[in-house]
């Protein structure tokens, strides 16, 4: 019988702490231990998005990760981006561009395009587009992700996607 | 799907490490990015019973300078080496192998070395560390091994690390001068596993060839040196016939298998696809450098 | 939210209302299944066979149940005398249908857990309740099966076989149905066709693929004997009746909600074997239970769908006149047939288009395999039969050297010829009529929109000169939407005065709280914030039919549309006694009722709800009863029909075979759009789920009938990269059949992509001749028609 483990990790600024077995995935542990259940679960293997989170900065797919090792991590979800009552400015361009129907992959767009936007100050039309790419949507057919991200990345650099210079 | 049980071991210096996987080979996998072996985890296809987690060896991640070579820490991740300016320009062809690699969110966990290590056929790295006769570092309690990539994969997911060793360090040559590279490879989808990929790097001589340097992945077990290939480009230069004659000595000369993404007779067309445009691509770099 | 947005005439339908399902979404405040968490929940996981065709000797569970952490076990054998299969007739034809088409069903019931044999991979043997779910999946491991296996038949063709095994021994054959029907002479009229072409046209296999999987949890309470479930369904109402049915309850004490719901598409459109028996779980272990399937579950269990193969044969003149076509085609339903013969039923009924064919005959068997059984997705059988039609229309094209555009316009049955009367009958019992609409005008828009035919053919031809290859393609189709046989709705006005409506629609993602609130809101004349709208949950209307077959706003708004009539007739006549006036002098107005052209004679719904109370102090007139709600089932007279033009240009790569979609258009009539921007969003979904059943998503067998594509890795979802520059242009041709004019759309988008894409590719090697007649379309297979090596000198 394996041991449970006390995990403790910073979840949208506050430290939470539970018990995980070491192979408990850092999705169930969020969801489970934690009551986050925004983030979901669509494949377990890596592939759909649905799970990302955002882990030192970096958005990651939770369901590749096991709790423990997320332990002393600075971890934002879903549930992190609004300020109280105040969506995050990409909820809202979500909203507005239509980029959700079931609203089971927004949670895993969301943190992947914050990342996608953050990381890269030169961002093209073909990036987001690309970058978007990271996460698998049923519903949409992307259009309304794709031209929110854009909008997004524009106010975040404050010029229009398209006129960066691209990855190289 | 949810992974079987197991002991999660967390080093957090290399020789610990190296203990813990002599103590508890072969029963034990290595755990670097995750990418790769957490799916199969969580299918239950892998179920070591012991987990020796890397992530916390900070000493395994890095990219030095050595001079003639570049020595990359089997635990950088994916998204540090795309990244790198050093890599970019004193090693481009892994560079250009690493923007290929999976989604953003792969890259930041995964590790060039979990990459390597895993040898999936149809991987990026491995082909790319082939094409360049990179030199990969194994480590065990019983020292240090020096590997060359040509004697490192054997098989599908299978290298010729022994099941105490970790590998900890890849040796990648620099890029010579007059030199170019290129990574290409096809998809069902972008970020998918390759259909048929090439990395290239070709060294110009006037209109001579003084080095050429092709290695497929996606098209049989383990990625392969493209000889015969590069013999014509050496016998032909650096012209579009001889590209074309590289074209058809690559289709010929790997054996791939077919499956639902691709048949055999589609594979072997598109490595011969695959290799001229790489060629083209890394030459068209290498007459840039001139 | 943001101030309503009405329209010029001060309404809410037809504009494009941002959705109030939104803020929880985003903020990751929805609830979906896996999400519900009850105290003392117990989780299950199920057994699955790995083998296609197996005797079923014994399942031990012996050290399962003696495993810590494990509550229960439980094999079929231990079920089968408890719980009942499924009846195999979830959708049950009306007769009408069946005195029109030529029938011999004979649909197996589904059990709920097989004890006898295992019927395809995947489905379950056994099933484990435990502490969590990690558990469980430890305790299957230590079940012990013995399976006998046998013949597995790995296709439709392998069942047909003489000698084939039996996949249900009673029903003493492997077609689940024979179906026939025809118009005019049918195949007779085809031996005095000028030409006659006959090709042999395969659908393949892939299905919903939803992002949220499948899940169920249940909630027994004692202290009133009532059950509530949760599921991922379509069909609130079906699972309530097969949940009380199997546990010998009355439907009212069984209470089925689905919550947040991650994308249905058809695949969770009827009543699965979960939704049953995690409910008697609850029942028996009085524990609340918890279901969710993992990927590799969904993908194996999940219904699958299209897998047909036509042989066509068409019958036309010198002009590209079809004079008759006929048909014959096999569906591989795989072991079940959870919606009988509605696919096929559908197909049937679609093959003839929107063109005016005098002579057709057809017929199908629905056969038995051991694959994973065959249920709607999107599109339901248009998409298939669409495939043979549209490519036999270009095969005839190309036969004649006439262009397929124009052989289409001289096929169409032209607007002025509306309502046009198919001699065919759909599914519903009710004779076909094409009710409105104008089908060339579509196909010319498509056209226009990618630059005009006569520059496409320009331009085709100026790069087949520089050795580049270009093909245009197009797909028309209609759709019967809108289909019975009910839906209901109840309307209340709350004692606050707010307008309540609860309808059994049920949503994953179409935006039903937001279009059903514009409806009533127009319908009562209310800010649209005032309306709150329930959909999917039986405790809040008594019958319910569903979301499917693109139904949901045609039928909901007739619902709501009824009980408001209803209650409006109370409303009018309390205010008229209130207010003292003629009821024909009241109109709705600002909130409630008031006389025209009197500002200050006005009751609000508040003011009248509080009127009409029962009991004393009431101000109601009399022979007028108290509350104000109402109940209507609104059962449409017949299908309305949609329809759309799609057509594409497609760049080939000759090296690779790869299919670039240059552009990607639909010109797409659904009548009156209640709310444009969602009805565009979930046009160019289908559209992009079209694309990915016409080149990337399949659902492959061996010759063991194992599933070769058992993850997301494997089974190809279309990405944000995949999608193509798409426009879609939306004519709004109302509906004669309604009072709000409108057409279902929620499958339409995924029609036409795949015959679009082939007969686009096809028409872009049209120098070599080339045919490919099945989907997906392959970049080997293009690639093969450029020659063995690539870099050989060209020729001209």
């Amino acid at each position: 019988m394996i041991e449970n483990q006390t995990v403790s990790f910073t979840v949208n600024g506050t430290v939470r702490s539970g018990e995980a077995e070491p192979r408990m995935l850092l999705a169930d542990f969020l969801r489970d231990r934690l009551q986050l259940t925004g983030t979901h679960v669509g494949c377990e293997h890596g592939v759909c998005g649905a799970c990302t989170v955002i882990c030192n900065g970096e958005a990651v797919r939770s369901c590749l990760m096991f709790a423990v090792q997320a332990d002393g991590a600075e971890i934002r979800t879903i549930e992190g981006l609004a300020d109280g009552a105040e969506m995050h400015p990409l909820q809202k361009l979500f909203s507005e561009h239509r980029a959700l129907q079931c609203g089971f992959c927004t949670p895993g767009m969301l943190m992947t395009a914050i990342d996608l936007v953050h990381s890269n100050p030169n961002l093209t039309s073909d990036d987001v587009r690309t970058g978007m790419s990271a996460a698998l949507c049923r519903c949409t057919g992307y259009e309304g992700i794709v031209n929110a991200v854009e909008a997004y990345a524009r106010q975040v650099y404050g010029r229009g996607a398209g006129e960066g210079e691209g990855n190289g | 799907m949810k992974p079987a049980p197991f002991t999660h071991l967390a080093p957090t210096s290399i020789p610990e490490a190296l203990a813990m996987l002599g103590e508890h080979a072969p029963d034990a996998r290595v755990l670097a990015g995750g990418q790769s072996l957490v799916p199969m985890m969580n299918f239950r296809l892998a179920r070591p019973a012991v987990l020796i987690d890397l992530n916390r060896v900070p000493d395994l991640a890095y990219i030095r300078d050595n001079g003639d070579v570049l020595a990359i820490g089997a635990m950088t991740r994916e998204r540090t080496i795309e990244n790198s300016e050093l890599v970019h320009d004193a090693a481009p062809l892994i560079h250009q192998a690493t923007i290929h690699i999976g989604h953003l969110p792969i890259r930041s966990r995964g590790t060039i070395g979990g990459s390597i290590a895993n040898a999936d056929p149809a991987a990026e790295y491995p082909a790319a560390v082939l094409a360049l006769d990179c030199i990969l570092v194994a480590s065990s309690v019983r020292g240090n091994r020096r590997i060359a990539a040509a004697d490192f994969f054997d098989g599908v997911l299978s290298t010729t690390l022994e099941p105490d060793e970790i590998l900890t360090e890849i040796i990648v040559p620099k890029l010579p001068p007059l030199s170019g590279s290129a990574f290409v490879e096809i998809a069902r989808r972008h970020g998918d596993f390759a259909l048929a990929g090439v990395a290239a790097q070709i060294t110009l001589d006037g209109d001579n060839v003084s080095d050429v340097r092709l290695a497929a992945c996606g098209v049989g077990p383990a990625p392969i040196r493209l000889v015969t290939a590069e013999a014509a480009i050496r016998a032909g230069g650096p012209t579009g016939d001889a590209f074309d004659d590289a074209a058809r000595a690559a289709a010929a000369e790997v054996d791939p298998d077919g499956d639902v993404h691709a048949t055999a007779t589609y594979r072997r067309r598109l490595a011969g696809v695959m290799t001229r445009r790489a060629l083209a691509k890394a030459t068209e770099q290498a007459r840039r450098a001139s | 939210m943001d101030d309503n947005i009405r329209g010029e005439s001060g309404g809410y339908i037809g504009q494009s209302v941002p959705r109030r399902e939104d803020k929880r979404l985003l903020l990751g405040e929805g609830t979906f299944v896996a999400d519900i968490q009850l105290p003392g929940m117990v989780h299950v996981a199920f057994a699955r066979s790995n083998l296609a065709h197996a005797e079923i000797t014994s399942v031990g569970l012996d050290a399962v149940r003696a495993m810590d952490g494990v509550i229960y076990a439980a094999s079929g054998a231990d079920l089968a005398d408890e719980l009942p299969p499924i009846n195999g007739m979830q959708v049950v034809t009306p007769q009408g249908w069946r005195d029109r088409v030529d029938t011999d069903i004979l649909i197996p019931d589904q059990p709920l857990i097989p004890h006898d044999k295992v019927r395809y991979v995947g489905e379950a043997y056994a099933m484990v309740v435990a502490d969590s779910r990690y558990i469980a999946e430890d305790a299957l491991e230590l079940i012990n099966p013995e399976f006998v296996p046998l013949q597995p038949l790995p296709d439709a063709q392998s069942a047909l076989d003489e000698g084939a095994p039996l996949v249900h021994e009673h029903l003493g054959r492997n077609v689940a149905a024979f179906l026939h029907t025809k118009k005019g002479d049918g195949a007779a009229a085809m031996e005095t066709a000028p030409h006659r072409l006959r090709r042999q046209f395969t659908h393949h296999r892939y299905a919903a693929m939803p992002l949220e999987c499948r899940g169920v949890v249940a909630d027994y309470d004692s202290r009133t004997d009532t059950l509530t479930l949760w599921s991922s369904t379509q069909v609130v109402h079906w699972v309530r009746r097969e949940v009380a049915a199997a546990l010998g309850m009355p439907e009212e004490r069984v209470r089925c909600v689905a919550p947040d719901v991650g994308g249905g598409f058809g695949g969770k459109g009827h009543v699965y074997p979960e939704d049953i028996l995690i409910a008697y779980l609850a029942r028996r272990l009085r524990r609340p239970v918890k279901w969710v399937e993992d990927r590799h579950e969904h993908i194996l269990n999940a219904a699958h769908s299209r897998d047909n193969v036509y042989d066509v044969e068409i019958g036309f003149d010198d002009s590209g006149r079809i004079l008759a076509v006929t048909s014959s085609f096999l569906v591989d339903s795989g072991a079940y047939t959870p919606v009988g013969a509605g696919i096929a039923g559908n197909s049937i009924a679609h093959m003839l288009g929107p063109y005016d064919i005098a002579n057709y005959e057809t017929d199908c068997k629905i056969v038995l395999t051991n694959r994973t059984p065959n249920a709607p997705y999107r599109g339901a059988g248009r998409p298939e039969v669409g495939f043979a039609m549209e490519r036999a229309v270009d095969l005839v094209a190309n036969a004649l050297d006439i262009d397929p555009f124009e052989v289409r316009l001289r096929n169409m049955i032209t607007a002025d010829r509306m309502p046009y009367d198919v001699g065919l009958t759909y599914r519903d019992g009710v004779p076909m009529i094409y009710d409105s609409g104008d089908y060339p005008q579509a196909l010319n828009r498509a056209l226009e929109e990618l630059g005009g035919l006569a520059a496409i053919r320009e331009r085709q031809k100026a790069a087949l000169a520089e050795g580049r290859y270009i093909g245009l393609g197009i797909g028309c189709y209609v759709e019967g939407t809108g289909v019975g046989p009910f839906e209901g709705a109840t309307v209340k006005i709350d004692p606050t005065g707010k307008i309540m409506v609860a309808t059994g629609a049920c949503a994953q993602g179409q935006g039903h709280e937001t279009v059903f609130a514009q409806i009533a809101a127009d319908l009562w004349q209310v800010p649209i914030d005032d309306v709150f709208v329930t959909v999917a949950d039986t405790a809040q209307v008594s019958q319910g039919y569903g979301t499917i077959a693109s139904r949901s706003t045609v039928t909901a708004s007739g619902a709501i549309q009824g009980a408001s009539d209803e209650i409006q007739k109370k409303v009018f006549a309390v205010a008229g006694h209130v207010l003292e006036a003629a009821e024909n002098d009241l109109e709705l107005r600002d909130g409630g009722v008031g006389v025209k052209g009197v500002p200050d004679l006005h009751m609000s719904y508040r003011d009248i709800a509080q009127a009409a109370k029962p009991g004393w102090d009431h101000k109601r007139p009399d022979g007028v009863e108290a509350g104000l709600e109402a109940t209507s089932y609104y059962v449409p007279p017949t299908v309305t029909w949609a329809y759309a033009a799609s057509a594409a240009i497609v760049e080939i790569d000759r090296e690779t075979g790869r299919v670039e979609i240059e552009h990607f258009v639909e010109v797409h009539d659904a009548g009156t759009l209640v709310n444009p921007g969602l009805a565009d969003g979930q046009v160019k979904g289908g559209l992009v789920q079209g694309i990915g059943g016409g080149l990337l998503e399949e659902l492959a067998y061996d010759d063991q009938a194992q599933l070769l594509t058992g993850s997301l890795m494997d089974y190809l979802l279309p990405t944000a990269s995949d999608v193509p520059p798409i426009t879609v242009v939306h004519m709004e041709t109302p509906s004669p059949l309604n009072a709000l004019g409108v057409k279902g759309l929620g499958e339409g988008g995924a029609i036409a992509p795949p015959v679009v894409i082939a007969n686009a590719v096809c028409d872009a090697l049209r120098p070599f001749g080339a045919e490919l007649n099945s989907t997906p379309v392959r970049w080997g297979d293009v690639a093969a028609f450029f020659g063995d090596d690539p870099y050989a000198q060209a020729e001209a």
